[in-house]
């Protein structure tokens, strides 16, 4: 039975690569909304390795902090799109570099 | 045989990934978001925790991209202009620093992975690993405090949302 099971080390690899094209995305995209993405993608990544170990450990723990760790990309999700939102009302642009108000 | 069916969907979520990244309209990358949500949730049952693969396709997939696909319609962005297609944000040396500091970490441990094999080959795991009614026990027995907390926590975010969104900033 334990031919064709996939290593640890393949969800691991998947897990890293996607955390990096986030961070990637977070530091080199203009666009505010596109980084809220990027922000979920890492925050998927996080995901992929507990559910991973957690399978390979043979416990439970790990798939309920991914669940935890849904419940605050809801939260982050809803309070930062409300942000993204009344920020637009004062400046209609969506463009990171042009939000520089406490720049001294 | 798991591995043929890992490789296409750990592909796939690579590629939409890329995709959010790249893509030069906001709806572009909202679409690519939710293909890696749905690969994401393959991965998951192909790890046998079939209750984290039906949230991730229910909230993420569900909510919180109809969520984003709500704002970028409210807002009504269009995608950048061909002047300013793919530039990266303004020359700024913390960037730089930080991402250098990430790639060399990021390499520093999955050399650390490759050489510590210790999990590749595991037990089988019960027939009920990963079912609804497993997470559940242990989500309202040991976990019940966190939970509750959780819950406390959407309720907050909710609040926040309405007061951050209807408030006039003076």
């Amino acid at each position: 039975m334990d031919f064709g099971m996939v290593p640890l080390t393949h969800y691991l690899f998947l897990s890293a690569t996607l955390f990096v094209i986030g961070v990637t995305g977070v530091l080199v995209q203009r666009n505010v909304i596109v980084v809220f993405m990027s922000i979920e993608i890492m925050l998927n990544a996080v995901n992929i390795s507990l559910v991973a170990f957690d399978r390979y450990m043979n416990l439970h723990d790990g798939q309920v902090f991914s669940f935890m760790v849904m419940c605050v990309a809801a939260a982050e999700v809803s309070v930062g799109l409300a942000i993204i939102i009344s920020l637009f009302r004062n400046k209609p642009t969506t463009n990171l570099d042009e939000f520089n108000i406490m720049k001294s | 045989m798991e591995l043929l069916i890992f490789y296409p969907l750990a592909g796939l979520c690579v590629l939409f990934a890329l995709g959010v990244v790249v893509s030069n309209s906001p709806i572009n990358s909202a679409i690519s978001l939710i293909g890696m949500m749905l690969g994401l949730a393959g991965i998951f049952v192909l790890l046998q925790a079939h209750f984290i693969a039906i949230l991730q396709i229910i909230i993420y997939a569900g909510a919180i991209m109809v969520l984003f696909m709500f704002v970028i319609m409210l807002l009504n962005l269009k995608g950048k202009g061909e002047d300013e297609k793919w530039q990266s944000r303004d020359k700024n040396i913390l960037l730089n620093v930080l991402g250098g500091l990430l790639a060399t970490g990021v390499l520093y441990k999955i050399i650390d992975i490759i050489n510590a094999g210790d999990f590749n080959s595991p037990a089988m795991p019960p027939e009920s690993f990963g079912t609804v009614r497993e997470v559940g026990t242990i989500l309202f027995t040991e976990f019940v405090l966190p939970f509750e907390v959780a819950s406390i926590l959407l309720l907050v975010a909710m609040i926040g949302a309405v007061v951050l969104a209807k408030s006039k900033v003076d």
